[in-house]
């Protein structure tokens, strides 16, 4: 494994070769479960109201990456996703992205082009990864011709669990390249993993392979982004932060589905990670149906009253 | 960007707060003969209610009427019918929690996200945990057919004020005994609405009777020589002048008092964890916690790491209104125990240790006292020594997991000690050496009616919980 220029000076030790990736990444301190648990439950009790709720919730839209990732999915549908991303509701921030397949791409960037709002293609053989390096590439390359400026790869599974650590780090190395402009979250498939020691080492190889964020998953595999495994990736990217200076996102993606459950992931990232993350530029989430209940709890602490899903629109 | 939370107080109304609160004594709330006291809410300084407090004569009619219901009614009454009493209680603790933990925060100061989440749920957990047992006495391997003591006279202290009458109470009627509790002179008021349950609960007269007062009533009880069993939480001070005026008396005797624990990292812990175990270890209840991890030893190699990573953590602690959701750390129980806490902290700091406080801002008002952290604390420091009661950290450091057993048995006291490392087989090794009656692995101040809970040394003796604390209130 060739070290590379951008190779942070801090860690290119860690990078040389394959034996000194693995004595890195087992090296870093374990993750006692019981502790991040409890550490996640307390941070849940949190108790967030009146105007500090707000800005939680228009800065949680402002961070939603507004995904329709279906067999299903039509011009039609994207679109629809687009117009709702430019203009979720009167009064409301843009979402951050609109989040699709790669053959979507074109139809998104018609529909964003210049709005602000970013398009996001999923890529590398997405969800699974069971793809040669080849049609990854290609996959990736697809996307950024067709106007992504923001690349959700998936890493190869499979061979971190079987420790080959050097070859999701080159996978990783070799999209980012492929990348160009367009910013590369690596989706870790955090169920997959199963465990936080496995969580905590994925998100340090992805930083160190040059990831822009790290995102827990895809929404295809169960369980998806939660509490724990979203406070493991924030710490790393803290910890990466104080060790570089530079600043790496997050992106917990798939079961965010309430304003409860993201104002629980926003008092995280505020107290876990710290408050420069409090921006779209470091934090999102990878969800569908979270943007609706979002502005169903928006109109409610600007009317004082529920209205109920009729009142928003389904898209 | 800020995002500050918005105030998020739980309401004071929910404590059904009275201007003045009564003894109890055979069932009934009477005046009782002493000098009233006034319970102040330590956040604003302000006097919440007055309570009438127990006389000689009090203590005296109180102390008769135990011995009646234990000699007539109680005593004799089959576990499983005592069961059913304590069951009561334990449901009605449980639908009573809001109004207990909010009273509970006013009294004390601890944060209203312990008191809801910690002291009285676990109030409740002892009362079913231990009304379980009041049919099964026979089989806890105490002989089968295990006898009551009769009256038990118990003081309890200000630190966790509810939770605390029921360790003592809850353990004494499964057994068969009756009850003469003091709280303590600053918190008496939850006690005196677990005496209203206990009242609603129809417990029969006597059983349990609850004499608020300061440690001149605490003195009338233990020495009355109606009392057959003596239980005090409290200080090692006060719990040696009991054990030397009990001596030869025949009383049973189980003392649960200060300590210094230690709560040890080693190089392969899980350092985040760790973190939060260190937190919650000494600024949990503002430290006012007798086996509080108030001496952390780290391994010299990750000293500084470790350091860094507290400090951040530690300076995100909210300090402030008790009764605010999101308030991580209360006010200091008192005057005079915020007054012992500036003079050691400032021994430490005339002894040469490095002080770090928290920059978080303090109300203006009330006992508040920032989060602490000492580095480069040496065993002779007084810091090192002496309990603090406190949100105050000693931080010393070790070489080698003897030096770690060694530095951490140095003490006087011997309540818990906590281990914090991913090899096991390093955790049974150190739990078979540290001289601390509860050792916990990876984790810190975790409590559970299951487990027994008590000292070595001048931690005390005896053991509260589980089937070993059965033990303190029968005759075996």
């Amino acid at each position: 494994m060739p070290m590379s220029a951008t190779t942070v000076h801090e860690f290119s030790g860690a990078t040389r070769d394959e034996a000194s990736l693995r004595r890195f990444l087992q090296g870093l301190p374990g993750v006692d479960a019981v502790g991040v648990e409890q550490r996640s439950a307390g941070l849940a009790t949190r108790s967030i109201k009146k105007d500090s709720k707000l800005w939680a919730i228009d800065t949680a839209i402002a961070m939603v990456d507004l995904t329709t990732l279906e067999g299903a999915d039509t011009p039609g549908k994207v679109r629809s996703l687009c117009a709702k991303a430019r203009n979720p509701a009167p009064g409301t921030p843009k979402v951050a992205a609109v989040c699709v397949y790669p053959d979507m791409v074109a139809t998104a960037v018609e529909k964003l082009d210049g709005t602000g709002v970013n398009i996001a293609s999923v890529a590398t053989a997405f969800p699974s990864g069971r793809s040669s390096l080849k049609v990854k590439l290609t996959d990736t390359e697809l996307a950024v011709e067709a106007g992504a400026t923001e690349i959700d790869m998936v890493i190869d599974r499979g061979a971190f669990l079987t420790g080959r650590y050097g070859q999701v780090f080159d996978e990783i190395r070799t999209i980012k390249a492929a990348c160009g402009d367009a910013h590369l979250k690596v989706i870790l498939e955090t169920g997959e993993l199963a465990t936080y020691d496995n969580v905590r080492r994925a998100s340090w190889l992805a930083l160190l392979a040059g990831g822009d964020f790290i995102k827990t998953s895809t929404g295809k595999v169960s369980p998806a982004a939660t509490l724990p495994v979203t406070n493991v990736m924030l710490q790393a990217v803290h910890d990466w932060h104080a060790a570089t200076g530079q600043l790496r996102g997050v992106k917990p993606a798939g079961g965010i589905r309430t304003t409860k459950d993201a104002i629980r992931h926003l008092v995280a990232v505020h107290e876990v990670a710290g408050p420069e993350w409090l921006t779209p530029a470091l934090f999102r989430f990878g969800a569908s149906s979270l943007l609706n209940d979002l502005l169903m709890q928006r109109q409610t602490q600007l009317s004082g009253h529920y209205s109920g899903p009729d009142y928003v629109t389904v898209d | 960007m800020t995002w500050e939370y918005a105030p998020a107080p739980e309401s004071r109304a929910i404590a059904n707060l009275k201007p003045s609160y009564r003894m109890f004594v055979d069932g009934e709330f009477v005046e009782g003969k002493g000098e009233p006291l006034k319970s102040v809410n330590p956040a604003t300084e302000e006097v919440l209610a007055e309570v009438s407090t127990a006389s000689q004569a009090d203590v005296d009619h109180a102390v008769k009427v135990a011995r009646r219901a234990y000699d007539k009614v109680w005593g004799r009454m089959p576990g499983t019918e005592r069961a059913k009493y304590i069951f009561r209680i334990a449901r009605m603790i449980a639908e009573r929690a809001r109004e207990l933990a909010v009273l509970e925060s006013l009294d004390n100061g601890k944060p209203i996200k312990e008191s809801r989440d910690t002291d009285v749920p676990t109030a409740a957990a002892h009362f079913f945990y231990h009304a379980g047992w009041a049919d099964k006495l026979g089989y806890a391997g105490l002989g089968p057919d295990p006898r009551p003591l009769g009256v038990a006279g118990q003081v309890i202290p200000w630190n966790f004020p509810l939770l605390m009458a029921a360790w003592k109470i809850a353990p004494a009627l499964a057994c068969g005994n009756t009850v003469v509790l003091k709280p303590a002179e600053t918190t008496p008021l939850t006690a005196l609405v677990l005496a209203e349950i206990i009242q609603q609960a129809e417990l029969p007269p006597g059983v349990v009777n609850i004499l608020p007062g300061a440690g001149d009533v605490g003195a009338q009880l233990v020495n009355h020589p109606g009392i057959d069993k003596v239980a005090f939480t409290g200080s090692t001070e006060v719990g040696k002048i009991i054990q030397g005026s009990l001596a030869g008396t025949g009383k049973k005797l189980t003392l649960e008092l200060g300590g210094k624990a230690a709560n040890v990292v080693f190089d392969d812990a899980p350092l985040d964890q760790a973190v939060e175990g260190i937190v919650n270890g000494i600024f949990f209840n503002q430290g006012h916690v007798c086996c509080a991890g108030s001496r952390l030893l780290v391994q010299e190699s990750i000293a500084e790491e470790l350091l860094d990573k507290l400090r951040k953590r530690v300076s995100t602690l909210r300090v402030g209104d008790p009764l605010d959701k999101n308030t991580d750390v209360g006010a200091i129980n008192s005057r005079a125990q915020l007054d012992k806490i500036h003079e050691l902290v400032a021994a430490g700091e005339q002894e040469g240790a490095h002080r770090w406080t928290s920059a978080c801002p303090l109300p203006d008002k009330g006992f508040f006292f920032a989060p602490t952290v000492f580095a480069d604390v040496t065993q002779s420091m007084r810091i090192a020594q002496e309990e603090i009661f406190g949100p105050v950290l000693s931080v010393l450091t070790f070489r080698t997991p003897d030096e770690a057993v060694a530095k951490a048995n140095n003490t006087p006291y011997g309540l818990s000690a906590g281990v914090w490392t991913e090899k096991g087989s390093r955790i049974l090794w150190m739990a078979n050496r540290l001289r601390a009656g509860v050792v916990w692995a990876n984790t810190f101040n975790r409590f559970d009616p299951t487990a027994p809970f008590g000292g070595y040394q001048e931690s005390g003796f005896g053991r509260e919980g589980g089937r070993t604390g059965l033990e303190a209130y029968l005759d075996v």
